[in-house]
């Protein structure tokens, strides 16, 4: 009988219900057209790492010095065979450009997902423990902020050696304190409220506090910052790159073969330099169009 | 024995100024089935002591008591652990701001669930179906439809019902309602008093009313505690402390509610609650009080019996030799305000 009496009810209550949270998070999104651009040229790139071996023409590291800086196709003497021609060593572009996301974008995961892992954690405990663990960590914190990022990058290589992995710790670290900072301050906010305070009556543990109860709230902006400081960790590998300290020759990392063709830039032949530019220029962009769109829908603040 | 009783509690913050007392010198006792009534001022302490007696004072908060004892357990010796468990079981809170006092990232139905696996071991099916009987009782219709309602969708009288159904989750003893009814519409205020009071006397819980409102006590409390800037000032039973208050401050209290203001103008307490700077060094309500003497200036009173309760004066209200008392003391405090 029970179950009868409350099934109108309920029914109604369904249709009456607020949309999914994932459609409501969609329609905000999909309002910011860039973002939907940068969405879809992400997409395009998760593609590439995936199905780099069926896209790509050729191996990213066969050379063939017959043809070497071979012009892209619609320039007089390019031709179909290699689309945006070959560079130095007579290595197809385009191939090396696909698999390029491999390194470039997975390097920029890897940095941003160690960043935020030891980053929330710190800025958890900071948050948490307050007094002197707290000024500890935020103090060294500010030290890694006052340097300027490239050279803390260079400093950290040049401890731990140059190589692919160590220029990802050396990035994460110098993008480190902006998610330290960022989960601290919401703890504080959110520690503020009633429901941690309750949390604490009904016996839960520290940990659980910091993970269960107050983390799940602080993720709005970690979101939103990840994917902003997805732009920042793929522009400092490839400057480390660049550099030489980052990954190595011949890894088709974007910053790398900007490395390799140092010597042509302001020679006749550009696309060996422009392209991997313009690949790593779309892609930040690209992130950073998704993260004003990911704010727009996240912030709750920014919300009409 | 008493399920609760606190000797001197103390809360002392230190600041860069010197310390600050939240509470200081608390003295009280609870008994199973009974409903204490603590008013007073913001900032007062009321709150703050029952954060204390859980142990739950935020940084840089220190405690101090001769005392502290809840169901037979002593909470100045007991381990973290312990306590989290004694707690978390038999002491549970409601608090004044119901749309924060959830976690806005989980259901409702998850949430109590949770607290019923964690307290009473139970299985996800079996919690589901006390976290609907929960609901039920608290007054929530279609309980069913509800648990897979986010905090947020819910209006703040409703929010309200779910705290109440989580504080009662764990069949607590003791009950702590931190000001229940200050964010919710009047309407609403009585139905959530008289649910609080059928469920404390069903499950003869022990309760805490904190509040700032004296007409919500008056009908609900059995033993009422009046205190400002962290001490009590008066404590009596409810009905003799709204008719024959014996301490000027509860007077002047009273006095001040718009509900006893028979024409004229309302009547106010002049003055703020001393800070850390201007603390006084005799009875806290010196500077402010319309009675005060030297001697209130000089010496701090103790908290004694007197009459009908217990209160913290050198003049009680009531007293045939009052007048007399505060002539010979020379009486400052009426020049002051006037």
């Amino acid at each position: 009988m029970t179950v009868q009496a409350s099934t109108p009810t309920q029914s109604h209550e369904q249709m009456s219900a607020p949309p999914h949270p994932f459609r409501e998070f969609w329609g905000y999104f999909s309002a910011n057209k860039g973002a939907v651009a940068g969405l879809v040229f992400i997409s395009i790139l998760v593609f590439c790492i995936l199905f780099a071996d069926l896209i790509a023409p050729y191996g990213f590291s066969g050379s063939n010095t017959d043809i070497r800086l071979t012009p892209p196709v619609w320039q007089e003497g390019g031709s179909f065979a290699h689309i945006l021609g070959t560079d130095a060593i007579g290595r197809d572009m385009f191939s090396r450009l696909i698999y390029g996301t491999r390194y470039s974008l997975a390097i920029g995961a890897m940095v941003v997902a160690l960043s935020i892992i030891v980053g929330t954690t710190l800025g958890l405990v900071a948050g948490f423990a307050r007094g002197m663990v707290e000024t500890v960590i935020l103090r060294v914190m500010d030290i890694i902020l006052t340097l300027p990022s490239l050279l803390l990058a260079l400093v950290i290589v040049a401890i731990l050696g140059s190589g692919l992995y160590n220029a990802v710790i050396a990035v994460a670290v110098v993008i480190l304190p902006h998610y330290v900072r960022l989960v601290r301050a919401s703890v504080i906010t959110e520690t503020a409220k009633d429901y941690v305070t309750a949390a604490r009556v009904a016996g839960a543990g520290r940990l659980r506090l910091m993970f269960r109860e107050v983390l799940p709230n602080c993720l709005a902006p970690l979101i939103v910052q990840a994917s902003l400081g997805m732009s920042t960790a793929i522009l400092d590998t490839a400057a480390l790159g660049f550099l030489g300290l980052g990954a190595q020759p011949p890894l088709p990392e974007w910053g790398t073969m900007l490395a390799d063709a140092r010597e042509f830039i302001g020679a006749d032949y550009w696309w060996v330099v422009t392209l991997p530019g313009i690949a790593i220029l779309l892609t930040v962009v690209a992130f950073n169009l998704l993260g004003d769109g990911l704010r727009d829908a996240l912030d709750p603040k920014l919300k009409s | 024995m008493a399920l609760l009783e606190i000797e001197n509690l103390s809360v002392e913050f230190p600041t860069r100024a010197g310390t600050v007392y939240a509470v200081e010198g608390m003295t009280m006792k609870l008994d199973q089935g009974e409903i204490l009534g603590v008013v007073g001022e913001s900032g007062s302490g009321k709150s703050m002591t029952m954060l204390a007696l859980m142990g739950l004072v935020p940084f840089p908060g220190k405690i101090r008591a001769d005392k502290l004892m809840f169901n037979g357990h002593n909470l100045l010796t007991i381990s973290e652990r312990e306590r989290r468990k004694i707690i978390g079981k038999d002491v549970a809170m409601i608090f004044q701001e119901p749309t924060t006092s959830l976690n806005p990232c989980f259901t409702i139905g998850f949430q109590l669930a949770e607290t019923l696996k964690f307290h009473e071991g139970m299985s996800s099916k079996q919690a589901r179906n006390r976290a609907i009987e929960l609901l039920e009782q608290v007054g929530i219709p279609a309980p069913e439809g509800r648990l897979k309602a986010f905090p947020h969708q819910l209006s703040g009288g409703m929010n309200q019902r779910v705290m109440i159904a989580m504080a009662i989750a764990c069949n607590p003893k003791f009950l702590i309602a931190d000001e229940p009814t200050t964010a919710l519409d009047v309407t609403i205020q009585a139905q959530i008093l008289n649910l609080l009071t059928s469920l404390q006397r069903d499950r003869n819980m022990a309760m805490v009313l904190i509040t700032h409102n004296m007409g919500v006590v008056a009908e609900t409390a059995h033993r009422m505690m009046v205190m400002y800037a962290g001490q009590i000032m008066e404590e009596a039973t409810a009905s003799d402390l709204f008719n024959r208050p014996q301490h000027p401050y509860t007077n002047a209290l009273l006095a001040a509610l718009p509900e006893r203001a028979v024409g004229g103008r309302l009547a106010t307490i002049p003055g703020v609650v001393p800070g850390l700077a201007d603390r006084p060094k005799g009875c806290l309500f010196s500077p402010r009080c319309q009675f005060a003497t030297d001697r209130c200036v000089a010496e701090r009173p103790d908290l004694s019996l007197w009459q009908h309760g217990s209160l913290r004066c050198f003049y009680p209200l009531g007293d045939a030799e009052r007048e007399q008392k505060i002539k010979t003391d020379h009486l400052i405090g009426a020049e002051a305000n006037q």
